[in-house]
């Protein structure tokens, strides 16, 4: 029994063992935070050198060109002392968007108030995974498809009936105008954004909708209302800024998307007004010519990559503030 | 009773354009595959995964190198970049829970996350490429690795929120230091959907084009090279289906097809691992 009494000699050197190993693991504990705190800290690393990357790319056409940039039309490359602005790109961008947001936006909140309120409920989560895989379908095959199945379609069926019927009406004659109709069209390439965006709207209204209290909607049947007068009294109000967060966090995607419309746009720099002929985008214009560009026409694809990124950094972000504003709301 | 009837009449409207607009957004899906099996299937065959890619006028070939080239850059990039979002991530759900940066660090994040992938190609390009005068297989891993942090910084952090702060508190009430803490307990209740964010990392980059056209570029020869331009499925795609020659085209389709499934499957594959957890 005497034996299993640890001498005192023994106890000094567990207790020497002990605070090694406790050493070893406070250590081992300090550089794990260390290092997750460094990976953290990384994002900011990788914004911080997105925008200085960008800028010491576009300097030389941020100091030939300045802010001038922005409002000239013209893009002539190919001449011994360029011409190069970024109007024609910056315009299709915004066209494009925007038509994209026009039908994707009214679809995707229908799809959502579907999925919340109508949709039998073993049917909901299918038909959501379905349309959201449309989101996972990478943006060169809606390129693709855009151009050789989308594209003549419209060119065959839809397209000259619109001309037509509009050609006598001002204003609109000129919107739904062409000289020709081919499968290339800032019209198509905005219908293509808005099918790639609409999984994105469709999620986030879901998510959305699904932080209106039951008790709301209850009340609101309870008093006789109809399901189209429920959401529209009761769900979308209580919803509104989480809606409009989402749809920005959409239009930040359709700024940006690339692939699908460089199939489609027909990489051309001009503004005539109609949405059925080629265009450009900023996008567009960065991945069709940066490869053969040099000096000065790289420099100023750069530029162009830097008001991109500018552009939808403040979208994205004012979609993130109202997003978390209602997170907070909802966290309350 | 015509109130109650019109205010019928305009819910039943409504109603059905809701109906309407799901079965149209699900066709699209549809019609998407449609096209793709019609265009893609024919062509289907072992060679396409034994053969290289064939020079314009050949007939056969397949897509050997790009596929060996997404697979390299895929598995590098997730290499790279899962690690380094998986440590973010956990920084701001264990570590930084109550930092006052991490609210800016997550914003950042989610402002990263829909951030163009054509400027993430741009930045690469100006911080790799052109330091080492040559396209290569390493920027476009990187590239593909910047896209696919701030994905798995999202979901890790997400699914170790959603571990219960009691499971915590036991390991740490018997003593085990943080770092434990975090490996044994809270990465173990939350491996699940770590994996699923890596999944839908994955799946995010496998069909990436854009960050790859100036980054990693393209390449009609074999190559392994972390040096030298590789060649990949969707810049292979983006060229082949652009030429007159058909047996070119016809291999851009199929290419097509098999990025579509490999994506669409591994979406598929996240959401059953994810099981009824929320994604986003």
């Amino acid at each position: 029994m005497l034996d299993a009494i640890p001498s005192l000699d023994h106890a000094g050197r567990m207790s020497a063992a002990r605070s090694k190993i406790l050493a070893r693991m406070a250590l081992g504990d300090r550089s794990f935070h260390l290092v997750t705190r460094l990976c953290a800290y990384g994002v900011f690393i990788l914004l911080a050198g997105i925008v200085i990357s960008l800028i010491m790319g576009a300097w030389p056409a941020i100091k030939t060109f300045g802010l001038e940039f922005l409002v000239t039309r013209r893009w002539a490359p190919q001449l011994d002392e360029p011409i190069l602005g970024a109007l024609a790109p910056i315009y299709g961008t915004l066209l494009t968007s925007f038509i994209a947001m026009l039908i994707a936006v009214p679809f995707g909140l229908g799809v959502a108030i579907f999925l919340t309120e109508l949709c039998p409920i073993p049917l909901r989560r299918p038909i959501r995974v379905a349309v959201e895989l449309l989101a996972g379908i990478p943006s060169i095959i809606y390129g693709m498809w855009g151009f050789f199945v989308l594209g003549p379609f419209l060119a065959q069926y839809v397209e000259p009936g619109i001309v037509w019927a509009v050609q006598d009406i001002p204003v609109l004659n000129i919107i739904f105008g062409a000289e020709m109709i081919s499968n290339i069209s800032l019209f198509n390439a905005s219908l293509v954004l808005a099918i790639m965006i609409l999984p994105f709207i469709t999620a986030i209204a879901v998510d959305v909708f699904s932080t209106v209290p039951p008790v709301l909607k209850e009340s609101a049947y309870g008093i006789g209302c109809t399901t189209w007068e429920v959401v529209t009294n009761v769900v979308i109000p209580f919803t509104r800024v989480g809606l409009v967060g989402g749809v920005m966090l959409a239009l930040g995607r359709a700024l940006g998307e690339t692939m699908a419309v460089t199939f489609i746009i027909g990489n051309s720099f001009k503004i005539d007004g109609s949405i059925f002929s080629p265009g450009t985008t900023i996008s567009a214009a960065i991945a069709s010519e940066f490869a053969e560009s040099a000096d000065l026409h790289r420099s100023a694809l750069m530029y162009l990559g830097l008001l991109l990124f500018i552009l939808t950094f403040f979208v994205l972000a004012a979609a993130r503030l109202m997003l978390m504003r209602l997170e907070k709301r909802a966290g309350a | 009773m015509s109130l109650y009837e019109s205010r019928r009449r305009s819910n039943l409207t409504a109603m059905t354009l809701c109906l309407v607009a799901t079965t149209i957004g699900i066709l699209w899906l549809f019609l998407i595959l449609f096209s793709l099996l019609m265009n893609g299937l024919p062509h289907l065959s072992l060679e396409v995964f034994t053969e290289m890619t064939p020079p314009p006028g050949e007939t056969g070939g397949g897509l050997l190198n790009s596929i060996f080239g997404t697979l390299m850059m895929t598995v590098l990039g997730v290499g790279i970049g899962a690690p380094i979002g998986i440590l973010a991530g956990t920084y701001l759900a264990e570590y930084g829970r109550y930092s006052k940066t991490t609210p800016t660090i997550r914003f950042i994040n989610d402002i990263l996350l829909s951030a163009p992938s054509i400027i993430i190609g741009l930045f690469i390009y100006g911080i790799v490429v052109v330091p080492m005068r040559n396209f290569s297989a390493l920027a476009g891993a990187l590239a593909l690795a910047v896209i696919v942090i701030p994905v798995v910084v999202r979901t890790t952090e997400d699914m170790l929120l959603l571990v219960p702060n009691t499971l915590r508190e036991a390991a740490s009430a018997m003593g085990l230091p943080r770092s434990h803490v975090v490996w044994h307990v809270a990465y173990r209740a939350a491996r699940t959907g770590i994996l699923t964010g890596v999944l839908l990392g994955v799946a995010r980059i496998a069909g990436e084009t854009a960050p790859l056209l100036f980054t990693a570029f393209s390449n009609n020869f074999w190559s392994a090279s972390l040096m030298k331009p590789i060649a990949s499925l969707p810049t292979t795609i983006n060229s082949f289906i652009n030429t007159p020659d058909a047996n070119m085209k016809q291999l851009a389709w199929t290419g097509a097809l098999i990025v579509t499934l490999a994506v669409l499957g591994l979406n598929i594959v996240a959401r059953i691992l994810g099981g009824t957890k929320k994604q986003s």
